[in-house]
């Protein structure tokens, strides 16, 4: 079912403690600052986290890591410049990192959404993060075995949701959330702007709303419909 | 033939000689580091499109000004632009590009890369080191070729281009080329060929890197 919702702390209420948590974005392009900010207020604990990285600087994920909200996180890219609570808490051993190379973490998405039970790349072949896995080679070349990652909830960021859960995104802000909008069981979504159904053109719909379950418009100046770092830019 | 020159390459130099290699209307993917300084050099007329891992192909230069954009980023998170003609797509799109071997050319770093072209570039497997992959593995196992560009010799002098690996790997045998400051060599069936050097001689090169090294006509 498709609901609405007006602020971030109702959008992700339904979220419980030990939950896998998909949460979209590249570094901060895409990334649900303030469906995070609300997981934070609202207290969900021993969560899984998958994103690409671990959080940067003092915002967001980096902030459910600091907390010690996050038991686990599946990424690829944890350490940067500024992951500076990431690097704290794995070095005292309070967070468990499974890292996985970038296009299998991707895949492993949207396999978990379309059905798939696995697959073979020969990403990871012969490499350390290919150890213990089941391997095979086929046409002569070494494909590695990867399963799926499904989630209890996913929150994402998109630029304009219509009134039946439709999503169109903004540039490479677009990166992680129409794998993981496919994957979740719940999917949850912040937006710049809301339309009325049939405002979205259908050939240009990236996200289609049978994916989506919980829309929230957030981060927006009021009264505008678009977001505050848009620099103006029309939604639609 | 081996062509010396009076030094060895500076990294401007490396990176337009990359670039021009780069055969015209190629899909090219550049790494994080010195490979981004490649672009600097391609030619309005090689007409190569730039693909960057989160999800966009025809990649402009790093924005500035009123260009900075935070939904417009490359891999390295650094603002970037599009050029006309460029796409979005999602990242599983993104790794389906490489994977299935739809770029020409992936240019990448390297802490070393061995003999038969084993590549290793994204841990040095120090106890304390927290790992990070990102798309290394992806970008190195799935374009059609794979470039690196790195210094041939260590800070203790040691070469980089070594008969095996000790660091851990990123990809078995998916490197072709390497452009160092000293040589640029090819890789193939038959070994390691030098197609030149810049400030050392072939002789000295081959007494300096421990492998069997070809030069270019034999």
């Amino acid at each position: 079912m498709l609901t609405f919702v007006e602020t971030a702390a109702q959008a992700v209420a339904g979220i419980r403690d030990g939950s896998t948590v998909l949460i979209g974005g590249f570094g901060n392009a895409g990334q649900p600052m303030e469906l995070i900010d609300a997981l934070l207020d609202g207290g969900a604990t021993g969560l899984t986290v998958v994103n690409n990285n671990a959080g940067q600087a003092d915002a967001g994920l980096a902030l459910l890591i600091k907390e010690r909200r996050v038991g686990k996180i599946i990424c690829s890219f944890p350490r940067q410049s500024d992951s500076w609570h990431f690097d704290a808490a794995y070095r005292a051993g309070e967070i468990e990192l499974e890292l996985v190379p970038q296009g299998n973490l991707a895949e492993r998405i949207r396999a978990a959404g379309a059905g798939i039970g696995g697959f073979f790349t020969p990403t990871g072949y012969g490499t350390m993060l290919a150890e213990g896995k089941e391997t095979r080679v086929i046409d002569g070349r070494g494909h590695v075995f990867e399963t799926p990652i499904h989630g209890d909830v996913a929150l994402i960021k998109a630029l304009t949701a219509d009134r039946a859960g439709n999503l169109v995104y903004r540039k490479t802000a677009r990166n992680f959330g129409p794998i993981m909008a496919a994957a979740a069981k719940q999917t949850i979504v912040q937006v710049s702007s809301i339309v009325e159904t049939g405002r979205l053109d259908p050939e240009a719909v990236v996200t289609p709303g049978i994916y989506v379950n919980t829309v929230a418009r957030l981060g927006v100046v009021p009264g505008d419909g678009v977001a505050a770092t848009y620099k103006g830019r029309a939604a639609l | 033939m081996n062509v010396e020159t009076a030094g060895t390459l500076g990294r401007g130099d490396l990176a337009r000689l990359v670039a021009r290699d780069i055969a015209a209307g190629s899909f090219v993917n550049l790494g994080i580091g010195q490979p981004t300084l490649v672009s600097n050099y391609l030619t309005t007329e090689q007409n190569v499109t730039l693909h960057t891992e989160n999800g966009m192909l025809g990649m402009g230069p790093a924005a500035v000004g009123d260009q900075i954009d935070e939904d417009l980023i490359n891999a390295g998170k650094i603002p970037v632009t599009e050029l006309p003609g460029a796409s979005y797509f999602h990242h599983a799109d993104s790794f389906a590009i490489m994977r299935g071997g739809h770029l020409d050319v992936c240019v990448l770093g390297a802490f070393q890369v061995s003999a038969t072209g084993d590549l290793a570039n994204w841990h040095t497997g120090a106890p304390d080191a927290i790992p990070a992959v990102g798309g290394a593995m992806d970008l190195a196992t799935g374009a059609k070729e794979t470039w690196i560009m790195m210094t041939l010799f260590a800070k203790d002098g040691t070469a980089k281009l070594v008969p095996e690996c000790s660091y851990p790997l990123t990809g078995v045998g998916c490197v072709r080329r390497i452009y160092t400051n000293e040589a640029v060599f090819l890789l193939g069936p038959d070994g390691v060929r030098v197609r030149e050097t810049y400030g050392i001689s072939f002789a000295e090169l081959a007494r300096r890197v421990d492998i069997a090294l070809l030069p270019l006509g034999a």
